[in-house]
């Protein structure tokens, strides 16, 4: 089979695209890390891609709000060659601060919620650094393929999941678009910090668009790729899994562009 | 025009700001109940009418599904408010951020601020110590009551270029030192005789950058005049204290896996094939007592840039933290005017380190807390780096004809005498007089370094590469150019704003700049690439082979100097230094049998309870390394002993980071203590799985005022374990760094920290899947204690914690200590071990105690076979005595005998077991059950009870 290229955009205070790009390669695609200041001189190489990843950090600081920034940057120099981009078939993939730029974009949700989302400061008033459980809802996107629960960590200040109009997220819910969400041992999705280490309405931790090629999610899938990523992985003794729950969001794309 | 733009957060959404500040205040003893609302908000200047505003407000600078604005023309009626703004020049990176993406919109923006503003309903006459004590830092900050006094945002005003010389040819001594305090140069008289000596020769009067120059090179931050220094002490001379203890066990022990010691910004060490490591650990105390957020922000973005600048540039992997704070609960009352409230400190580091470390994207993995009322005055900072570079990259050499580069952020006034402030004692005044001297970070401009850097490096792009840290360009390119000589045009350093003299340029230290030496035929590519990442890089001058140093502003000379008068022309410091034993004094032990009491008070002492609180607000995770986490167990919430990351992507060859520090003991008997946080530290890698024989250590020494010949003789004392220990536990120190006259003068005396020596390691680990944590694994597996238990109770926690004092300071077996490291190593190679715990602060007690909340089984051991030295010995000493080199080990029941035979040469002693959770007497948590010698039982307590008081005291909202 064909090697998916992915693109890992990096701006001014991206810092993690080093582990992302490591994880699409893991999982198979050949990645590239861009400078966003790249891309805008060169909007038509994003043809070559057929994956677009937006990593976590503080891009540009996160002045003015978490992704602000990189969000206006994108729509006002790369709106339509992203449109292009996904109109093809292309996959765009937003952890955490990639999240919230994507959603400041306007990116995501859409679809059945017309209103404009937001990350919001989480409820603890903190940055927090956790590991959680997620219950998956796959069907709508192909980073999100199996129910089997995942365990991967957070590390943010602003998580908390708000639709303008809060039937929009029912809305959501309804249409699917609600693939991941923050859940309790027991699997179901909680309200109860710091299971929901934010406060996320509806337990919201990752959503996609419509189509479900456009997805974002507050955790870290590229920090749970090998066992040893695990905080407990030195209780299980011998017999540790070969790889780790985030590398099946990465292996999830991967799979299904080689159709 | 100028607009202020308001915002709040929208109606149901919560004001965390403005609660946290509530709840400050009536933590800080304001009286109360206080009410604040707090907004954020911009003052924006330019030709943009108030409907733009609003549209530009809605586009990009609130978050319209949570915030509301309002814009209202400055000057307008705002009563019943306080505004807080950055005093001009402060560097403002959002309202920067702000002022470029409005105007790349098309608005007619000119300037932009950041401003707060606070709706306040409380006690009037407590006010003021509200604004002063938690809305604003005076030293950066405005606060404004009312409505704002002014129409437009000043920019600071332009420079009128004079050359200014000093006259002190001829003068006497007084007016030699009143120019020294004067001009705040803290230079001793003796150092300005010289200077004087030197321009007499001359024939000509020192310019104010010659003599700040001097000033910078030769002050205790930069210099370590002292601990290099020549030293009198018990009838023989010591040249240099460095040299005959610390650098010498490194020499002796001549290990041929270090790269770099003592030589760069950091030690480096081998990491395998293709890699080396590096690490630094810095202390930044003085301006983390005057503003802690601040001090601890730029403490880490310096250590970052030591690691940045080591070699060619190496690339952080992973930070840590270590404070030293008075008690957070301690009564506001108690605190001296000029003091900052200890809880108000430690919120404040943490803030700093959190949000710099975040930022930059690099994870802070291990830490520690050391709280002791000697730290009121003279709070301790200690931020680290670890760094990975290619092999081969350690080397760096400036050349003749080298272009002098400024790379990253711009020079500001910010940051002045810092190195000479840091040199000084701290008072009630050193708040207004030093302002000055806190810088001010800014991560994201350093992270953009840190991607250039990297780069360029592997580009081959320069040749050498140093930060700029406490002396600015001064000191970055005083040292670069040591050996050869250096010519600057200060004029060209880009500035944050105008008005700056060529002196403040030359030695401010705002943050985030670095120096490169680079070959003329290489600097076109640096510039293109700097330019492709929107970072800043400005050709300063040359490198010259002349042996002089001289500095140019607008082609005029300001300065001229021989780089071996300025190296080597400082008279050598001669310093008296005595030492007396504190007398032996038994510890009067208590009367009880019976210990849970004392048990679950020790839990509740800063120095061990849970750190969750300030760990779950640093991005440990960061970079995908971290594979043994600073909080393991059951429920992620356990204190583990070292963090274990893995450097090199693909390879499960680790480093694991620890650090050994204890106040306490430093003030009985600082040989002793010194010793002990060696031993802690080497314990701690130990523990996890690191090969002792493959661990590097980092000094740190922070001291009162070493011309007290006593405090000297403490610091000497140390020193001279630091040798005896490294050399015997083959554990070489690669760098180090040291804070003396950490005072603070009021009413006349003098409140000095005690002797604090903080021990930083780097242990590398074979192979991360051997690795083990300290919390209990499986009900039914065997517990041993390994090594010798002693009647060594001096300094302990439990003495502190009690109020009783007296007893013997531990002691290292400096024959046993390594042996003991290496047979622990082996076993957890062999897989023969489950769960491993060094024992410190509060002894076996708080050890299994943590073990068991960590890993939420229980346990039930005997003391009967406390391994123990043959003094006669109680329970009480059992549990609570703090004998180094010691470990609590669990093992499997079929791996008992293959453990119980390989470490038969060694004190050993099997406890008792781990046990299951529910069942026992019916009670839903587990137990940890203490029996003393004689059977009876001296500690008894859940589990959940145990952990409660421990994460107790810093469960902070």
């Amino acid at each position: 089979m064909t090697r998916p290229h992915a693109i890992v955009l990096r701006a001014p205070g991206t810092n993690c695209d080093e582990e992302t790009a490591a994880a699409w390669e893991r999982a198979g695609a050949v990645a590239e890390t861009w400078h966003v200041g790249r891309l805008i001189e060169a909007p038509q190489e994003l043809d070559r891609f057929q994956i677009l990843t937006i990593p976590g950090g503080f891009s540009y600081g996160d002045d003015l709000g978490a992704g602000r920034i990189l969000a206006v940057r994108l729509g006002t120099a790369l709106g339509e060659a992203l449109r292009r981009f996904h109109d093809r078939g292309g996959l765009i993939l937003g952890i955490c601060n990639g999240f919230q730029v994507l959603v400041r974009s306007g990116l995501l949700p859409g679809g059945a919620a017309p209103g404009p989302a937001t990350l919001a400061r989480n409820e603890s008033g903190r940055f927090e650094a956790r590991w959680i459980r997620l219950a998956p809802r796959p069907g709508r996107s192909p980073f999100v393929v199996s129910e089997d629960s995942i365990e991967l960590p957070v590390a943010h200040g602003e998580g908390r999941f708000i639709t303008a109009d809060v039937t929009d997220l029912d809305r959501l819910q309804a249409a699917g678009q609600v693939v991941l969400a923050y859940s309790d041992d027991e699997g179901r999705p909680t309200q109860a910090y710091p299971a929901n280490p934010n406060g996320s309405a509806g337990a919201v931790a990752g959503v996609c668009d419509p189509t479900g090629r456009i997805f974002g999610l507050m955790p870290h899938p590229e920090r749970f790729i090998d066992p040893w990523h695990h905080p407990r992985w030195t209780r299980r003794g011998t017999g540790l899994a070969p790889g780790g729950d985030g590398l099946r969001i990465f292996a999830g794309a991967v799979q299904f562009l080689a159709g | 025009m100028l607009w202020h733009l308001q915002i709040k957060p929208a109606p149901g959404q919560a004001d965390h700001v403005g609660e946290r500040l509530a709840v400050e205040a009536a933590e800080l003893g304001l009286g109360g109940p206080w009410s604040i609302q707090a907004s954020r908000g911009f003052l924006v200047e330019g030709e943009i009418s108030q409907a733009e505003l609003e549209r530009a407000a809605r586009e990009v600078l609130i978050d319209p599904v949570v915030e509301v604005a309002s814009i209202r023309p400055v000057g307008s009626r705002a009563d019943g408010v306080v505004h807080v703004l950055p005093r001009p020049g402060v560097t403002d990176p959002e309202a920067e951020s702000a002022r470029a993406l409005l105007t790349d919109l098309g608005y007619a923006v000119a300037n932009v601020r950041t401003i707060r503003t606070y709706r306040i309903e409380g006690p009037a006459k407590t006010l003021s110590r509200l604004i002063q004590r938690v809305l604003a830092n005076d030293a950066v900050e405005q606060a404004v009551l009312g409505e704002l006094p002014f129409d437009r945002l000043g920019q600071g005003q332009v420079y009128h270029f004079h050359r200014v010389e000093v006259p002190i040819r001829g003068l006497g001594d007084d007016a030699l030192v009143q120019i020294s305090k004067s001009g705040q140069l803290s230079l001793s008289l003796a150092e300005m005789r010289a200077i004087e000596a030197h321009f007499l020769e001359l024939g000509r009067e020192p310019t104010d950058c010659e003599l700040e120059t001097l000033a910078q090179t030769w002050s205790e931050h930069c210099s370590h005049k002292t601990l290099k220094g020549r030293i009198a002490f018990q009838g023989r001379t010591i040249d240099n204290l460095l040299n005959e203890t610390i650098f010498r066990a490194t020499r002796e022990l001549a290990c041929d896996w270090l790269v770099s010691v003592f030589s760069d910004n950091a030690g480096v060490i081998r990491f395998d094939d293709e890699h080396d490591v590096c690490f630094k650990v810095e202390t930044h105390n003085h301006p983390s007592a005057i503003d802690p957020y601040g001090g601890s922000n730029t403490g880490l973005g310096g250590v970052i840039r030591d690691a940045l600048g080591t070699g060619l540039g190496a690339k952080p992997i992973c930070n840590t933290d270590v404070f030293c704070v008075a008690a957070p609960d301690l009564d506001p009352d108690r605190v001296p005017p000029g003091v900052l409230h200890p809880k108000r400190v430690l919120k404040g580091v943490v803030a700093g380190v959190r949000d710099y470390g975040n930022r930059m994207g690099i994870p802070t993995v291990n830490g520690a807390l050391a709280v002791d009322p000697g730290y009121l005055a003279n709070p301790l900072v200690f931020c680290g780096t670890v760094g990975v570079l290619p092999r081969g990259k350690a080397a760096k050499h400036v050349e003749a004809g080298d272009r002098i580069i400024a790379l990253g952020g711009r020079t500001g006034r910010d940051g002045i005498h810092g190195a000479t402030f840091s040199s000084a004692e701290l008072t009630a005044q050193s708040e207004s007089l030093s302002g000055g001297a806190v810088q001010i970070g800014n991560a994201i401009t350093e992270k953009m370094v840190l991607d250039v850097i990297l780069q360029a490096r592997d580009q081959g792009l320069f040749h050498a590469i140093t930060d700029c840290g406490a002396g600015g360009f001064s000191s970055a390119v005083g040292e670069m150019g040591a050996a050869l000589g250096a010519e600057v045009e200060l004029s060209r350093a880009p500035l944050k704003y105008p008005g700056l003299s060529y002196t403040e340029i030359w030695i401010s230290e705002a943050q985030e700049r670095m120096v490169l030496a680079v070959p003329p035929d290489k600097w076109p590519a640096l510039e293109a690439l700097c330019r492709s990442e929107g970072v800043e890089a400005t050709d300063l001058g040359e490198f010259v082979d002349s042996g002089r140093l001289i500095l140019r502003y607008r082609g005029e000379r300001v300065a001229e100097l021989s780089m071996e008068f300025l190296h080597d022309g400082r008279p050598t410091v001669v310093r008296a230094a005595t030492w007396t034993p504190a007398p032996d004094r038994p510890l009067e032990a208590p009367d009880r049998r019976e210990f849970t009491g004392d048990l679950i008070r020790l839990l509740q002492h800063g120095d061990v309870c849970s750190k969750e609180w300030i760990v779950r607000q640093y991005d440990h995770e960061v970079q995908a390394r971290t594979v043994i986490k600073p909080m393991v167990g059951a429920g992620d919430d356990g204190p583990g002993d070292a963090a274990v990351v893995l450097p090199v992507r693909g390879s499960t060859r680790g480093l694991a980071v620890a650090c050994g520090i204890n106040p306490r003991w430093g003030r009985l008997d600082p040989y002793a203590m010194a010793a002990c946080v060696v031993d802690e530290a080497v314990r701690n890698c130990t523990a996890v799985g690191a090969d002792p024989e493959r661990i590097a250590i980092l000094d740190n020494f922070c001291w009162g005022n070493t011309e007290r010949p006593e405090t000297l003789g403490a610091l000497v004392r140390a020193a001279q374990a630091c040798h005896d220990v490294s050399l015997a536990y083959r554990t070489p120190f690669i760098s180090g760094k040291d804070s003396l006259n950490n005072e603070f003068v009021h009413d006349g005396r003098s409140l000095a920290i005690p002797p604090t020596l903080l021990i930083s390691a780097i242990g590398i680990v074979p192979d991360v899947r051997s690795c083990v944590t300290m919390d209990l694994k499986e009900a039914g597996n065997r517990l041993y204690l390994l090594g010798m238990t002693r009647h060594e109770l001096g300094g302990s926690l439990w003495s502190e914690v009690h109020g009783r004092p007296g007893g013997r300071v531990p002691r290292v077996d400096l024959a046993q200590a390594p042996r003991l490291f290496g047979a622990v190593h082996q076993a957890i190679g062999r897989g023969l071990i489950r769960s491993c715990h060094d024992l410190s602060e509060g002894g076996l007690a708080v050890a299994l105690a943590e073990m068991a909340l960590a890993g939420g089984l229980g346990a039930r051991v005997t003391l009967a076979d406390v391994p123990h030295d043959p003094d006669e010995m109680d329970d009480f000493v059992r549990l609570f005595a703090e004998s180094p080199t010691r470990f609590l080990l669990e093992a499997r029941p079929e791996a008992g005998a293959e453990l119980e035979a390989h470490l038969g040469g060694f004190p050993l002693g099997r406890l008792g077991e781990v046990t299951a959770g529910n069942g026992e007497r019916g009670q839903p948590s587990p137990r940890l059950i203490i029996q003393g010698i004689d059977g009876r039982v001296v500690v008894d307590a859940a589990v959940d009870e145990l952990k409660a008081a421990w994460q107790g005291p810093l469960r902070w909202p």
